[in-house]
């Protein structure tokens, strides 16, 4: 952590000089890969709505951890998220109700359940952080939980992405060639789940799928191959999330919504370029 | 949809059309077969003198599309690379994974198509992309799903034509799913009539002549139409005739 921060330092830059910018922007360099990388397979699996509802589901976790006065909420909000996800699946695959109208009242009522605990008493403003998240406040351990997260997140990568690509292409098609396709979905949905909830405090739930779905759309529109697809939607992450990051400092706004206007902007670049 | 009592036995080297009408559960019966639906029963394989295969029998599957959208930079390469190897396909494929992907592509002449984009494939070019793709492994039993109902006339002979070399060459058991009961007929060994449970099963004059085939599609099947397929067919003169006569 100290060798980060002295490297950081070193850059010529008045914002790196500061402990909690050198945080953010190390936190900022894992995340925004991690987001595009998943954001990839969520495209692909047609899952961005899915995603959006593990974003708003938050809010419920947020409540049930207070309740049960935790410290720390983001186990509840995880516990949560993956839960929903669980609900989402099972409903998906033992119902007939299109899966886009579950998932739209699924987290009208969690999102409705969770502003009613949390505004209880009057108090909902202090969870306005919740909604847009402050990635300057966070700190060494948390980073390294992220990092660990990260670390994780890739090496089921290597394992699963052929699966989950080739499941999103045709389901009975990967299933004739001895893949557990339901095993695979839900696996996904559920790392899904967890990556979303984990990074709320710092992204804040109004952008966060955002996140996850620009760099791969961008990245998307100009690959010619699923390898230019990927590594293009890591890099779109990491220079939307470093330009994002300093851009906060100097407006002094949000950082996640900057990060996404950056996004949104390469973005609107590649649709551009495809013309 | 649930499907019952379906009990069907296939030989290899037979093509076996499966006809019925929309709603019969066609589709429904392959994806059961490939494991994608729960079903009760089991595939079994026998070879010759009653011994069984206790290993799972290999399947090659060639669905009717790939959901995929305009913007998928998906290539062909790449469907082969996720199918057949664990290495993930962002890292780039491996040179013998291209090699691989060649070779099958070349069975169904559609080599060429190794570096294209799979949404920007015609019909029948994805058509020939998803029957190597099947081939690789080389499986026990092929299954058809609508194979040719998107295809012009041209390509519905160039598909059938591909299908019977493979057929021959490689001494599969194939299942063919369709709702063409002419273009069925010209080319399978054995028909069976699908609405929810198997209605009737023998060679496909004895299957089109069945009373069935009109009470299930609404329309019969002349005797002279019957011929005609059968005079296109030569390995059809032997089936017995059927025992329901002419519609």
């Amino acid at each position: 952590m100290n060798a980060w921060a002295s490297l950081v330092s070193a850059l010529p830059f008045e914002w790196a000089q500061y402990g909690f910018m050198q945080y953010a922007l190390l936190a900022v360099l894992l995340m925004a890969p991690l987001f595009a990388l998943l954001g990839c397979l969520v495209i692909n699996n047609q899952m961005a709505f899915f995603s959006e509802a593990m974003g708003h589901s938050a809010f419920t976790g947020l409540a049930i951890g207070m309740l049960l006065g935790l410290q720390d909420p983001t186990l509840a909000i995880a516990g949560f998220a993956v839960l929903l996800a669980v609900t989402i699946f099972a409903v998906r695959r033992w119902s007939a109700v299109p899966l886009d109208t579950v998932i739209a009242l699924v987290m009208a009522i969690v999102v409705a359940l969770g502003v009613v605990l949390l505004s209880r008493g009057g108090g909902f403003a202090r969870f306005s952080r919740y909604l847009i998240g402050d990635i300057l406040t966070v700190s060494p351990r948390e980073i390294v939980h992220l990092a660990v997260l990260l670390g994780s997140v890739l090496v089921l990568w290597a394992f699963f992405f052929n699966a989950v690509f080739f499941v999103s292409l045709n389901r009975s098609l990967a299933a004739s060639r001895g893949l557990p396709v339901w095993l695979i979905e839900a696996v996904f949905s559920i790392v899904l789940a967890v990556v979303v909830a984990v990074s709320i405090p710092w992204v804040g739930l109004l952008v966060i799928n955002s996140l996850l779905i620009l760099p791969a759309a961008a990245a998307r529109n100009l690959a010619r191959s699923t390898r230019g697809y990927v590594l293009g939607a890591a890099a779109v992450g990491l220079v939307s999330g470093v330009a994002g990051l300093i851009c906060s400092y100097y407006w002094d706004t949000a950082t996640g919504a900057t990060i996404v206007l950056w996004a949104g902007a390469v973005f609107a670049l590649t649709l551009v370029i495809r013309r | 949809m649930v499907l019952e009592r379906i009990n069907l036995h296939m030989h290899c080297g037979e093509l076996t059309a499966v006809i019925g009408p929309n709603g019969a559960g066609k589709t429904t019966l392959l994806r059961a077969l490939v494991g994608d639906l729960p079903h009760t029963g089991a595939l079994r394989f026998v070879h010759r003198g009653d011994v069984e295969d206790s290993r799972p029998l290999r399947i090659g599957y060639v669905p009717q599309k790939l959901d995929l959208d305009a913007s998928a930079p998906t290539t062909v390469l790449d469907l082969f690379a996720t199918a057949t190897s664990r290495w993930p396909i962002w890292l780039g494929a491996r040179r013998r994974l291209r090699v691989t992907a060649d070779k099958a592509l070349a069975v169904t002449d559609a080599q060429y198509l190794l570096r294209r984009k799979l949404c920007e494939l015609s019909v029948g070019q994805l058509q020939r992309v998803l029957l190597a793709l099947a081939l690789v492994p080389v499986p026990e039993i092929l299954l058809l799903d609508e194979p040719v109902a998107a295809l012009d006339q041209s390509g519905i002979e160039r598909f059938y034509q591909t299908v019977s070399r493979l057929r021959t060459d490689f001494d599969l058991s194939i299942l063919l799913v369709s709702h063409d009961l002419a273009a069925a007929a010209r080319v399978a060994d054995r028909m069976v009539l699908l609405n929810r449970t198997i209605l009737c099963d023998g060679s496909p004059r004895a299957v089109l002549l069945d009373p069935l085939i009109r009470q299930t599609f609404g329309f019969g099947v002349a005797e002279g139409d019957v011929e005609a397929e059968a005079a296109r067919n030569l390995t059809h003169e032997t089936c017995p005739l059927p025992a329901g006569g002419t519609p």
